[in-house]
């Protein structure tokens, strides 16, 4: 997957979606008083797969309504409630969060706003929910200011990220494949315009592992890392020189380069230091605990138990449908892919089959041709045969595009959407830990009240600290909350628009392939063709 | 050409299914300006059975009416072909093969399957496999149509079997043909079939063979006898596979999924295709070189026959007993080998040019439909992507 250079206005709509941990969002400013119209006119039918379940505020934006951009509507057939309800409750409620992030700033003139309820998001369309014409100002303005700076910051996506040479470092069981990974940019971030360093699987995962650690609890989907494979490693280290180990090898350093693709292309992974430290320097620590077998290793395993246990013990009051509905909608999309991914690999299998069989079928052709009396359908046959040897080729290209393009996009697809899910799963942790908060401070405060009978003066005054502690970590507890839902809405939306954009290309990529595989067949049966002809 | 689609019965029962076929007569062989005109309008599906309607339309004087049609089984066919090897007369001949019994095993299956799954199927899931279905039907049913009509007009247009008595009763006899059946498996049984077995045997084996040119034939016949076997097999692993390779796709996008669908169904016609053209011309012909084999067997026999008269004789002259016998034996036998080498020459001549103008058509048909289908493709997929890029 080569990086992309999305056009303009969506360029800028995407930055829209950072989530600087100083600024508010630069976001472009929905025009005023004209929410949910007319603006969302494209509604294709039900393209599940390339239309994006999120209406994002840069569609209302005055510059392009894109037609390429996404619909609006949720068309898809997982999408429970109407189609109109759920435009204009996102818009309200983008609107809203936006409102609230001022808040968080502490302008006092927001308070009134917050207060209205527990949850940022408020599902039915009240009167009170609408933004006043003053809020929805100031926001304008600011928004304006970091739309400049996102200007500045590289207005162009410009990064190209290339992972080749495979290398095989070392012998027997500790070598290794070192990967050259390239980089090219224009961004300031970076000391250099073009870079190149060497990296093995291990550091990737490490890199993973980081940004896992740092920023999934905020509720930022971070890519997963391509998956480990002792089978395919082991038969690499052993040094078997054939065909499944350099396939092997091939499938990992496009895996890791769509990998890192995704990274950069998400706007905060992109700054985080340790992801340019990963791009930029020469050596890099190793990262040991990402061995399978390793303590570490084992240590994660039993984690990853631990929490599968406790998500099912949280029952968490959702007040908000949008993320419920959402859930849903991965549900049902994880499903859907990982059937097609099933279909496509059976549809490589099948492809590889076939053409074997048309090669068995061309050399069975030939010896019949070398048999044939007659010279003129013997050289017909002969014909046949080298025909049906081409056909054999042509069917090996595309079961190789079939598997590249499709099978593994899919595959990427699936784990994506396990990230998207532990995302969401961060959220149900974090609200926990509210609630957890806020009923170990109702507790402090039955304790201090029974406390204020017994005059006992140091324990109250202990007592009286322990519940500032707790209020305190009560409202830590709620801005977490509302952050990390802030920040799933809009990962949520930018992982829309991106597998819409992900999918679009690589079908018709795939396209193009079946094209050219037509074009081929064409050729050859065309150059046959006389041949058949001039059998006297 | 006209279909008339089967009627699914749900509840997962075995489907009772009518079809009706109107199919252009599709012939391996060149059907001359011949006085009998032979084809195969429609045929009957029923259960297991199929019964063809044999429309004859005819100038001569042996018939009754110019214009008229029967309903024929399979199991005519095989009546009439054993017939006509079992007759003397056409020893010297090569005798069409028999066409191959109907096989719908794999589409009963699919209805199986079908029937069994349709309780936990989408509606969308069950209309697709229900028309996959009727396709592998519509499939088989061509092939077969047009095996058992290119039978049928191989004897109309020989000199010989055209004007046989047999093949005349099969054309016109209205009424159900079963019982002259049952005679003649009484009779013939199972004689025909142990001879076959034995025959390349004789042919490789035993005898010396006079004549180059039957020398030069059974060479060439029997190597090319392995080879398009081989060749026969390997083109229907191909087809197989190439009609397993379906991308069956459960995307929900209609549009795509539509699109998927189109593509789905043209690379099952190149299939199927490719299979009419090339592997069931293999097919044929390999079949057809196996009744020349026959042929060829027969010959041999007959020259075996002949040399075992010369040593009766012998010995009858030596021993002075039976010597008229003898002699009249020996002539008879020599007769019978003379014929049999005459016609068989004209026989093994024609039929290769025959084979040659055969797989001529075929390939070249086969070569025309690919660039066809290939093209609507093409101009398919070239659709899609416009529609794609410009969403």
């Amino acid at each position: 997957m080569t990086a992309w250079e999305p056009p303009d206005s969506r360029r800028r709509s995407l930055h829209g979606y950072h989530c600087q941990a100083k600024m508010a969002e630069e976001r472009e400013p929905p025009p005023l008083g004209d929410v949910g119209q007319a603006d969302f006119v494209e509604v294709e039918d039900g393209e599940d797969l390339f239309v994006s379940t999120v209406t994002t505020i840069e569609q209302l934006s005055p510059t392009t309504p894109e037609p390429s951009c996404l619909p609006a509507e949720d068309i898809s057939t997982n999408s429970n409630g109407p189609k109109q309800e759920i435009l204009l409750d996102d818009d309200q409620e983008d609107l809203f969060a936006e409102a609230t992030e001022e808040v968080s700033l502490d302008s006092p003139e927001r308070e009134p706003i917050l207060s209205d309820g527990p949850s940022p998001a408020i599902t039915p369309v009240t009167p009170t929910v609408i933004i006043t014409p003053r809020a929805e100002a100031s926001m304008f303005d600011r928004s304006l200011d970091e739309d400049e700076d996102t200007e500045e910051n590289g207005d162009t996506f410009d990064m190209q990220i290339t992972v080749s040479d495979p290398e095989k470092v070392g012998d027997g069981m500790n070598a290794y494949m070192a990967y050259k990974v390239t980089t090219k940019t224009s961004l300031n971030l970076f000391s250099r315009n073009e870079f190149s360093v060497k990296r093995r699987f291990s550091d990737f995962l490490g890199l993973h592992s980081k940004l896992a650690s740092k920023y999934m609890h905020i509720g930022y989907i971070v890519p997963p890392a391509p998956e480990k494979s002792i089978v395919g490693m082991t038969k690499v280290k052993v040094g078997k020189e054939d065909l499944s180990s350099a396939e092997f090898v091939e499938k990992r350093r496009s895996a890791l380069q769509r990998y890192l693709t995704r990274t950069v292309t998400h706007p905060a992974l992109l700054k985080d230091p340790d992801v340019i430290q990963f791009l930029e320097n020469t050596e890099l620590p190793r990262a040991v605990s990402t061995q399978a077998l390793s303590g570490a290793g084992i240590l994660r395993m039993v984690n990853k138990a631990a929490e599968a246990v406790n998500k099912m013990t949280i029952k968490m009051n959702e007040s908000d449908a949008w993320f419920e509905e959402k859930q849903q909608q991965f549900e049902n999309l994880d499903i859907q892919l990982r059937k097609l991914h099933a279909s496509v690999e059976s549809l490589v299998c099948h492809r590889k089959e076939l053409s074997v069989n048309t090669a068995s079928f061309a050399k069975s052709a030939a010896m019949l041709g070398n048999s044939e009396d007659h010279t003129a359908l013997s050289r017909a046959l002969s014909q046949l045969a080298e025909v049906e040897e081409k056909i054999d080729q042509l069917h090996q290209e595309q079961a190789y595009a079939d598997f590249y393009l499709f099978s593994e996009l899919l595959g990427d697809y699936v784990r994506l959407i396990a990230a998207v899910k532990g995302v969401f799963d961060q959220r149900m942790k974090t609200w926990s830990k509210w609630q957890d908060a806020q009923l170990l401070l109702q507790r402090k405060r039955e304790a201090e009240t029974k406390l204020q009978y017994a005059n006992k003066p140091d324990k109250l005054q202990q007592a009286k600290d322990e519940i500032k502690e707790w209020e305190t970590k009560v409202q830590q507890g709620e801005r977490d909350f509302e952050q990390i839902s802030k920040n799933i809405r809009q990962e949520v939306g930018r992982f829309e628009k991106q597998r819409v954009k992900d999918f679009k290309v690589v079908i018709i990529k795939y396209l193009e392939s079946l094209v050219h595989t037509q074009q081929q067949l064409i050729k050859y049966w065309e150059a046959f063709l006389p041949e058949a002809k001039a059998i006297a | 050409m006209a279909v008339r689609l089967p009627v699914v019965v749900r509840g997962g029962k075995e489907l009772l299914c009518s079809r009706f076929l109107q199919l252009r007569s599709v012939s391996v062989d060149l059907n001359n300006d011949t006085p009998l005109l032979i084809d195969i309008p429609d045929a009957l599906c029923e259960r297991d059975k199929v019964k063809f309607t044999i429309h004859t339309k005819t100038t001569l004087n042996s018939f009754q009416k110019p214009d008229f049609s029967v309903s024929r089984q399979h199991e005519d066919f095989i009546w009439l072909h054993d017939t006509l090897v079992e007759t003397e007369d056409y020893a010297g001949l090569i005798i069409p093969p028999v066409p191959p019994k109907p096989d719908f095993e794999s589409p009963r299956e699919k209805m199986h399957k079908l029937g069994e799954g349709e309780a936990t199927m989408t509606k969308e899931e069950y209309t697709k496999m229900k028309q996959e279905l009727e396709a592998e039907y519509l499939a088989v049913f061509k092939k077969t149509v047009q095996v058992h009509e290119i039978f049928l007009q191989r004897l109309s247009s020989h000199p010989a079997f055209s004007k046989d008595r047999n093949f005349q009763i099969f054309l016109e006899y209205d009424q159900d043909l079963s019982v002259r059946r049952k005679n003649a498996k009484e009779m013939f049984g199972g004689f025909f079939k142990n001879m076959v077995k034995s025959a390349d045997e004789v042919l490789i084996s035993g005898v010396k063979e006079v004549d180059e040119f039957f020398e030069q034939e059974k060479t060439f016949l029997l190597d090319y006898f392995g080879k398009i076997k081989d060749a026969t097999a390997k083109a229907e692993k191909m087809t197989r596979s190439h009609k397993s390779m379906l991308l069956a796709c459960t995307v929900t996008t209609p549009k795509i999924a539509e699109l998927l669908e189109k593509l789905r169904k043209l690379e099952a016609r190149v299939a199927s295709d490719q299979e009419l053209k090339l592997t069931e011309l293999f097919r044929y012909y390999m079949r057809d070189i196996q009744a020349a084999k026959d042929l060829l067997y027969r010959r041999a026999r007959a020259l075996a026959d002949y040399e075992n008269s010369n040593k009766a004789l012998d010995k009858a002259r030596l021993k002075s007993k039976d010597v008229g016998q003898a002699e009249e034996h020996q002539q008879q036998c020599l007769q019978k080998f003379d014929k049999l080498s005459e016609s068989g020459k004209k026989e093994l001549t024609s039929f290769k040019a025959r084979r040659v103008v055969a797989f001529r058509k075929n390939l070249i048909e086969m070569a025309e439909l690919e660039i066809k289908h290939a093209k609507s493709n093409m101009s398919l997929l070239h659709a899609c992507i416009e529609q794609l890029q410009s969403n």
